[in-house]
């Protein structure tokens, strides 16, 4: 595998100029002749029969074109579709209509639609509607959900219990039967808002006289939209275009396909007009899919010497009012096949209750189950080593799969490609200086200071494949990832891929890759994505897949390429094209350097055609479909330094190191913005973020002043490092780096504040550790002695 | 009804005749077609849509159209001059101060008016200056690393300038 200069190289981003001089183009940025303004009315009420809606005052207000309830979408939209389903799992998938017709159930639920020349007038229309509703009892927790009296949400969903899911491997009930201890804990990993700078858009054109749909949408899968638009408005694929070239951030949450861009779709259709529909901010946290919110019961069991010998999991994940497109997988195998994490653990056993409850519909939140099953590892393995009065470092170095262990197979099945998790470990370690930072802590703590040190050893899974997993896991989807490579007649090459970066800047790095691999400068070369009506066909942007999937589509179909180049090149070398070696955009004679053809001469050669090799076609262009046979698995270690303040309770954080693999890198200044990111989400979630609910429903975190996102002052510097361990399953060893940071950082921080407080005997507290939780719990703790 | 407002925009005088009700960010966006100014929130937390109005940044959802009559404004737009990026704008090229780009001209914008006025920040200057600007994807470290690196080219030309 050729490691060249290109590749590795930290190239500066080429999306970066139209977005720093504010020329870039999101959905909110389009703007059509005629457009109309949409605007959604929402249910004040997490749980209620629809009585009466009466529009008329709406619909002579000034500049409105037209109103719209649920009852008038029945026949245009087919319901909100669920694209994961997994099997037996006796799953129920509610019927989610995109404006509710008689029932709203959740703070949110969309229950009618006025279309005005603009949003001001739309919005004013909006609260001239008059609705009647009749109160129903609501539920927001999913444990309370699922016991007998609770308030149910359909009537053939009993105990609102969508699913229960089961994984096993080895004997957990021996193993907890054998155990020298066993470790319970209930763990809550509470829910959060995905919170993208960007709230999601949707601008649709229906021409009624080719009966084509362009849509343009803040999606991170524009294919996936237009197949499942296809579904919900029976207007063939073939005459919808969706564009979602410039997204102001995802994080998963602009994965799902939402009633918003249906109800645009169909408003323009009837009307004939385009119509643009933004969410505001306050609708953005009602309105798109939040994440997690687990309960967890934990059990752990292992050995006097540490050997982790089973673990075993009864989840409740709360799954929102409805089943969003693909919720039901990310609680499920997302989750339950990640419990081994980076560790030998032979036996296993998950169960996984997906519970609907009167709230917004959970769905993909960066990482997206692997920070669930993360957090419970590490977590445990924390209470494991205080319960044996063991180092938290040893434990898990003592449960590691070894280097030379890979490929392993984990009790949950999967088949780990590669890993070195000591190394990681190893160089963690190095860089905090943790033999001097534990002499430290108990000089502190003689001082009466709160100094303490946490650990996450984690692996991920990224790069989900192959489909054929993906078909038996449920997923109504494939695993693959398309490219074309496309070289002009004169050498600039315009690369189409399915991939459709947010943020993640391929258009950066799959450049790289490609220039690399037909060795044309960085600037002949143009990354097309977001564009359904250019690309043939792609799965999208989430799952750190983009780079590994993607981009390895894109070597192949580059290869391609350069070998239909090497025949044209021979033919007019008059070589057989053995004798023709490619180096740096040249063809040349083996033995002969100045016999040569450049690529731009060969493109230019392939399009003339008047001097082919026999059975070549003209042209220069080729497209790969990449299916990987296996997924890949980063890794790594995060630390986290912190004091805690006895006084306050407030962390102040001291040092955070990030030690990941992610295999082989493409551009080190990208994956170090994106594992920096990773651990700002990460991190927020253990000390900032949570998503509150009062028992009626209500989201009290419903604006940016009440749901914590970090500033700039709440986060610490990262010192992010790396070790390279590639992965076998592309031929560039890459693996992934999307979500490291976001997975791994959130025990890393709980560890060090719990470690912190480890003088109060404190052994666990539930997230978010604000200083009013942590300042009670000293309390607490000091009320006995 | 409508009101007429002057407003000097990069350089550009516009009158406009505009509702009263008009947010400063919509006249910017839907009026002058300047959509490079982004709405994060409409509830002036966010900072997105921030610009410089009479030398100082404000979050232009936070302010009537009708109140900027008689304003000068520069937007993201209008950093730039002859083809040539402002330093913060190379700054936040040169270190990855940006991914999705959605909160990047808000944090720019501030990022003008804090070194305005403090031209050598430390870097807790920086942060705290930004704390009026979400940005959910970098983390904040590069953008941080971004602004000193115009604070430091910026000075850089003062001194120059300066002849020192």
């Amino acid at each position: 595998m050729a490691v060249t200069k290109m590749f590795g190289a930290s190239v500066k981003r080429r999306e970066d100029p139209r977005m720093i001089t504010g020329r870039a183009n999101y959905t909110d940025d389009v703007r059509l002749p005629g457009m109309l303004s949409m605007v959604i009315l929402r249910s004040p009420y997490a749980h209620a029969r629809i009585k009466s809606i009466n529009v008329e005052k709406a619909r002579q207000m000034p500049g409105v074109v037209a109103v719209y309830t649920g009852k008038d979408l029945v026949e245009s939209l087919a319901p909100v579709p669920c694209a994961w389903l997994p099997p037996n799992s006796d799953l129920k998938v509610p019927e989610y209509r995109a404006l509710a017709v008689d029932t709203v159930r959740y703070v949110g639920d969309g229950v009618a639609a006025v279309v005005a020349e603009n949003r001001y007038q739309a919005q004013d229309a909006a609260a001239a509607i008059e609705v009647e509703y009749e109160m129903l009892p609501a539920v927001v927790d999913q444990e309370k959900a699922t016991q007998a009296g609770a308030p149910q949400l359909y009537p053939d969903v009993p105990n609102n219990t969508a699913f229960v899911w089961r994984l096993a491997g080895g004997d957990i009930d021996a193993a907890l039967r054998d155990a020298d201890v066993v470790v319970s804990q209930r763990l809550i990993n509470h829910r959060l808002i995905p919170t993208a700078m960007e709230t999601r858009a949707a601008v649709a054109n229906y021409n009624p006289g080719s009966g084509e749909l362009t849509l343009w949408c803040t999606s991170q899968n524009p294919h996936i939209h237009r197949l499942l638009m296809s579904a919900v408005t029976g207007i063939p694929e073939t005459k919808i275009r969706v564009i979602s070239t410039d997204v102001g951030g995802g994080f998963g949450s602009k994965i799902p396909f939402y009633a918003g861009e249906m109800i645009a779709a169909a408003i323009s259709k009837d009307l004939g007009r385009p119509v643009k529909w933004v969410e505001d901010r306050r609708e953005n946290f009602v309105a798109t899919t939040h994440g997690r919110d687990h309960v967890d019961y934990v059990d752990i069991a292992a050995k006097q010497d540490g050997t982790i010998t089973g673990i075993r999991v009864k989840a409740y994940a709360n799954m929102g009012a409805y089943l969003s497109t693909a919720a039901p997988g990310v609680p499920t195998w997302l989750f339950g096949l990640m419990l081994s994490g980076p560790y030998k653990i032979p036996n296993i056993s998950v169960e996984v209750h997906g519970v609907l409850t009167n709230t917004t519909p959970t769905d993909a939140y960066r990482g997206a189950g692997r920070p669930e099953a993360t957090y419970i590892l590490e977590r445990m393995m924390d209470l494991v080593a205080d319960r044996l009065g063991m180092d938290p470092v040893e434990i898990r170095r003592k449960n590691f799969i070894a280097k030379e262990e890979f490929p392993y197979t984990v009790a949950t099945t999967l088949e780990y490609d590669s890993g070195d998790y000591e190394a990681a470990l190893n160089r963690a370690l190095e860089i905090v200086g943790y033999e001097q930072f534990r002499k430290e802590q108990e000089a502190a703590r003689q001082q009466g200071r709160l100094l303490g040190i946490g650990f996450s050893t984690y692996v991920e899974v990224c790069g989900l494949a192959p489909s054929q997993a993906a078909g038996a896991m449920g997923f109504q989807g494939g695993l693959w990832e398309s490219a074309t490579v496309r070289v002009h007649p004169s050498g600039k090459v315009s690369v189409f891929t399915g991939s459709n970066p947010h943020g993640q800047g391929e258009e950066t790095t799959f450049a790289q890759l490609v220039a690399e691999e037909l060795g044309v400068p960085l600037d002949d070369i143009e990354i097309v994505h977001g564009d359904t009506g250019r690309i043939p066909f792609g799965m999208g942007t989430y799952g750190s897949r983009s780079t590994a999937v993607g981009g390895t589509a894109l070597i192949y179909a580059a290869r391609k390429v350069r070998d239909k180049g090497a025949k044209i090149a021979a033919h007019l070398l008059e070589v057989s094209p053995d004798d023709i070696v490619f180096d740096q955009g040249r063809y040349y004679v083996k033995g002969a350097p100045d016999r040569v053809k450049t690529f731009q001469e060969v493109a230019g050669a392939a399009y003339l055609a008047w001097n082919m090799p026999e059975g070549v076609t003209p042209g220069l262009e080729e497209t790969h479909f990449f299916d990987p046979i296996n997924n890949t698995y980063p890794f790594g270690t995060h630390v986290c330094v912190v004091e805690v303040d006895p006084a306050t309770g407030e962390v102040k954080f001291l040092r955070y190191v990030a030690v990941d693999d992610v295999g082989n890198v493409i551009n080190p200044m990208i994956v170090d913005g994106q594992v920096h990111g990773g651990i700002a989400q990460g991190l927020a979630q253990a000390v900032y973020e949570t998503a509150v609910y009062d028992e009626n429903g209500q989201l009290l975190s419903g604006s940016l002043m009440d749901y914590a996102l970090p500033t700039a002052s709440m986060v610490p510097t990262y010192e992010v490092d790396r070790t390279v361990t590639p992965t076998p399953v592309n031929p560039m060893g890459l693996k992934g780096a999307g979500e490291t940071g976001t997975i791994a950082s959130t025990p890393a921080v709980v560890n060090a504040i719990i470690d912190a407080l480890k003088p109060y005997g404190i052994t666990h507290l539930d997230m978010p550790l604000t200083p009013q939780r942590i300042w009670k719990a000293i309390q607490e703790s000091q009320k006995g002695s | 009804m409508k009101q007429q407002i002057t407003v000097t925009v990069n350089g550009v005088q516009h009158t406009s005749e505009v509702e009263p009700r008009l947010l400063l960010v919509h006249y910017l966006r839907d009026v002058l077609n300047l959509t490079g100014t982004h709405v994060g929130c409409d509830t002036s937390q966010c900072g997105a849509c921030t610009v410089i109005m009479n030398g100082s940044a404000v979050k232009s959802c936070t302010v009537l159209a009708v109140q900027a009559d008689g304003a000068e404004i520069t937007t993201i737009e209008g950093l730039a001059k002859d083809g040539q990026l402002h330093p913060l704008q190379e700054g936040f090229w040169e270190m990855h101060g940006l991914q999705c780009g959605f909160c990047t001209p808000g944090m720019i914008m501030t990022a003008y008016d804090l070194l305005q006025k403090n031209p050598n920040p430390t870097e807790e200057e920086i942060r705290h200056g930004l704390e009026g600007n979400l940005c959910r994807c970098t983390g904040y470290q590069n953008i941080v690393r971004s602004i000193q690196y115009a604070a430091d080219k910026m000075r850089g030309a003062a001194t120059a300038a300066g002849g020192e």
